[in-house]
């Protein structure tokens, strides 16, 4: 850690420039480059298979670039250096079921090379941190799903590392237990930690990420503070999604001619203008089209997501 | 709907691999090891190997050395065979050694003076017996080189018996009259003349016409064990190596399979992405399947000395020399078998495969030396078969710890060996 302490503060904490992975045939990232600034929260977004784990395994080491370069604080990511100054928090309960949370922060702590009382001190604040001070003879196993997730994240971080990647830490837990979560994030970023935040919970990224990346196909589509993404996607436009009565071929068709499409039994349209909504009323009323209800709303990041990456399935 | 619950059944066996190995493999494996065992694919019975040393020179010595060599159960050796040395012929001495050191299992020595009266018809007539030096671990072989060697009696020196048989009646019944004796003489010419030819009577070299197995019969035979004479009970000791390492083996495979619940379960990849490298991760886990291992031993060794009066505080420097090694060489094993596998379920299959057919094979089952030679050389590429050799010279040979350097050598070699390659296959968690 002493020596990410003594990077330079202008140096980025994170920086990968144009990385490329392929897997066999398959280009899991094709040229991804990003910065994660000082004290940051960035998200990175992204469908199933659109390439945010590799870029997440690259940057700690687990996956070798066939091209580009990752640093953290300015130092290679294999270097000793970026790895005192990188915590990770994979999105698989990686902890020891049969080991209790405080021998799991203890071994986590011990393989990132601390020691005596300042393995001591950390175990604590690591407890602390995730809430689990009750629990800390408890075996991992015997966790709620919720503190398993907290214990995950703890281990991530229990070298205090000024740079943390989460991939997806919310997976399967409560609202209440991804309220205490939240929180935790929050703290770090408090204490000055830089952040990158993999999720597919849109609210997610809205509340915890300074900016977002959308990756997808390997390349990051999109990236800017959430209005930017919305400004970006949808300029001034709003949405009007309304239902109608019956759910008919003749439907569907009338909501294509008029420049929308159905997705849940809800038609879908976006509008430069709100005086554009009357019009919309009046065509359906004419037409003979019986509706149920109308709302008018602003674009959101889910908006943008699934208007940059489509609605089609991907796995 | 019974018939749907097959069909399902069916699908996932085949697609269980390992459970397929377990249900046709294995058995199939220790039906053809017990059938080599137990001669289901041989017809003769094992050779017992011995040591005979005429320190006679007589007639009647040569005659009985070279009709023992016509045995076919027996491998008769009066020369040791040193590669690289000239060969030398045995003396009682370097027989005896012979057989404490675990070659031979028998050694003959025929004495001066036995030639003056070779057939007793019990207690020798001058004193002078044939000593048999045995191995008590080995209770057969001693039984069959004594019931073969008055076997050869018979058959190699009828005239000598005859001989003998005549001193009886002259000295119990009173003498021949001079037509008897020259009747006695003439067929004991005949005699003397079928012995100068003994091949011929038995042209394949097979075995002919009853032995007999009891000590003391017409040739006077003093038996002793130069080996585990002083021992309480023989086995204890065999056994204690033999069970001992084939669960070490065990033990040390469902270990290391920890391994493959770390990469499973991302604990593996969050342990790699911190100072811990991949060598230091292996090693550190080879350290502690090997203490595992070792301290196995420890308990199994002080409860055979507790419960069966192993002598195990008198050879403590012997233990920790073969425990440690041969902790080492099935910890290695354990975690090749783990860089190996990919999955818990296949692990436990193919080491239950690989443990049962080296522990068959390598006498954790039963001793080596009742094995059929192949199995007995067969033995040798398992780590039972050098670990238990290892622990049988110390318990059982009481020898000194130089005496160990085969085992040792080999068994750090195996666990070595078997470590790099779980190294580099391992290289497969480094990076993805």
């Amino acid at each position: 850690m002493a020596s990410a302490l003594a990077s330079p503060a202008s140096t980025l904490p994170l920086k990968v420039d144009d990385l490329v992975n392929s897997f066999g045939t398959v280009k899991a990232v094709a040229g991804v480059s990003l910065e994660l600034r000082a004290g940051e929260c960035l998200g990175l977004l992204g469908p199933n298979g659109a390439g945010k784990s590799t870029v997440i395994r690259g940057i700690v080491g687990r996956v070798i670039p066939d091209a580009g370069s990752i640093a953290i604080f300015g130092n290679p990511a294999s270097s000793a250096a970026a790895r005192e100054a990188l915590g990770w928090v994979p999105q698989e309960l990686a902890v020891y079921p049969r080991l209790s949370c405080e021998e799991n922060l203890m071994s986590f702590g011990r393989y990132h090379g601390l020691s005596g009382a300042k393995l001591a001190e950390s175990v604590a604040w690591c407890l602390d941190w995730a809430a689990l001070q009750d629990r800390a003879g408890e075996l991992a196993k015997n966790l709620s799903g919720g503190m398993k997730r907290r214990l995950n994240m703890a281990a991530g971080i229990i070298h205090r590392p000024r740079v943390v990647l989460m991939d997806e830490p919310t997976v399967g837990v409560d609202p209440q237990s991804r309220n205490r979560i939240f929180e935790m994030i929050e703290a770090l970023r408090a204490g000055g930690t830089s952040i990158m935040y993999t999720t597919h919970y849109m609210e997610e990224a809205e509340r915890l990420c300074d900016r977002i990346a959308i990756i997808d196909h390997g390349r990051i589509i999109a990236l800017g503070t959430n209005e930017q993404l919305v400004h970006s996607a949808f300029a001034s436009r709003s949405q009007v999604t309304a239902r109608f009565v019956g759910n008919s071929p003749e439907i569907a068709g009338w909501v294509e001619r008029r420049g929308g499409h159905m997705g849940d039994g809800t038609a879908h349209f976006t509008i430069e203008s709100s005086t554009e909504i009357a019009g919309l009323l009046a065509d359906a009323e004419k037409d003979g089209l019986e509706l149920a209800d109308v709302s008018l709303r602003r674009p959101n990041l889910e908006s943008v997501f699934l208007h940059l990456t489509g609605r089609e399935l991907r796995d | 709907m019974i018939f749907a619950i097959v069909r399902t059944s069916i699908a996932g066996l085949r697609r269980d691999r390992p459970s397929l190995a377990l249900s046709f493999v294995l058995p199939i494996t220790f039906f053809s090891i017990f059938a080599s065992v137990f001669g289901g694919q041989h017809s003769s019975t094992p050779k017992v190997k011995v040591i005979a040393v005429d320190e006679d020179q007589s007639a009647a010595s040569r005659q009985l050395v070279q009709a023992l060599k016509r045995e076919t159960s027996l491998v008769v050796s009066t020369q040791s065979e040193t590669k690289g040395k000239s060969s030398q012929t045995f003396t009682a001495a370097s027989a005896e050694a012979a057989v404490k050191a675990g070659d031979f299992p028998v050694a003959l020595i025929i004495p001066n003076g036995f030639g003056e009266h070779p057939v007793s018809f019990g207690p020798a007539q001058n004193g002078v017996q044939i000593q048999l030096l045995n191995d008590s671990s080995d209770m057969i072989a001693p039984q069959v080189v004594s019931g073969l060697l008055q076997k050869a009696a018979m058959t190699a020196m009828p005239s000598k018996m005859a001989e003998q048989g005549a001193l009886y009646t002259g000295k119990y019944v009173g003498g021949f009259t001079p037509e008897q004796q020259k009747r006695m003489d003439e067929s004991m010419a005949q005699l003397r003349k079928y012995e100068d030819a003994p091949a011929k009577s038995e042209p394949d070299g097979s075995s002919s016409g009853p032995g007999d197995s009891e000590f003391g019969g017409i040739i006077s035979v003093q038996s002793r064990a130069v080996v585990g004479e002083n021992k309480r009970n023989p086995m204890i000791s065999f056994y204690a190596a033999a069970i001992g390492v084939m669960f070490l083996l065990f033990t040390a495979s469902g270990s290391a399979g920890a391994l493959l619940d770390e990469a499973e379960s991302g604990t593996l990849d969050r342990v790699l992405s911190s100072h811990v490298t991949m060598t230091m991760l292996l090693g550190g886990k080879l350290v502690f399947n090997t203490m595992l291992a070792f301290t196995q031993l420890i308990v199994m060794f002080l409860w055979a000395r507790a419960v069966f009066h192993l002598d195990f505080f008198e050879h403590i420097p012997g233990f920790v020399v073969m425990g440690l090694c041969t902790a080492f060489a099935v910890a290695s094993f354990g975690m090749l078998l783990a860089s190996m596998c990919h999955t818990r379920a296949q692990l436990g299959a193919v080491s239950t495969l690989l443990i049962l057919t080296m522990s068959a094979v390598g006498g954790s089952m039963f001793p080596r030396f009742l094995m059929p030679p192949a199995m007995q050389t067969a033995g040798l590429f398992t780590i039972n078969g050098w670990a238990i050799d290892g622990f049988t010279k110390v318990f059982w040979r009481d020898l000194p710890l130089s005496a160990l350097w085969p085992q040792v050598a080999v068994l750090l070699g195996i666990g070595t060996t078997l470590f790099l390659i779980a190294r580099r296959i391992a290289r497969r968690w480094e990076f993805a």
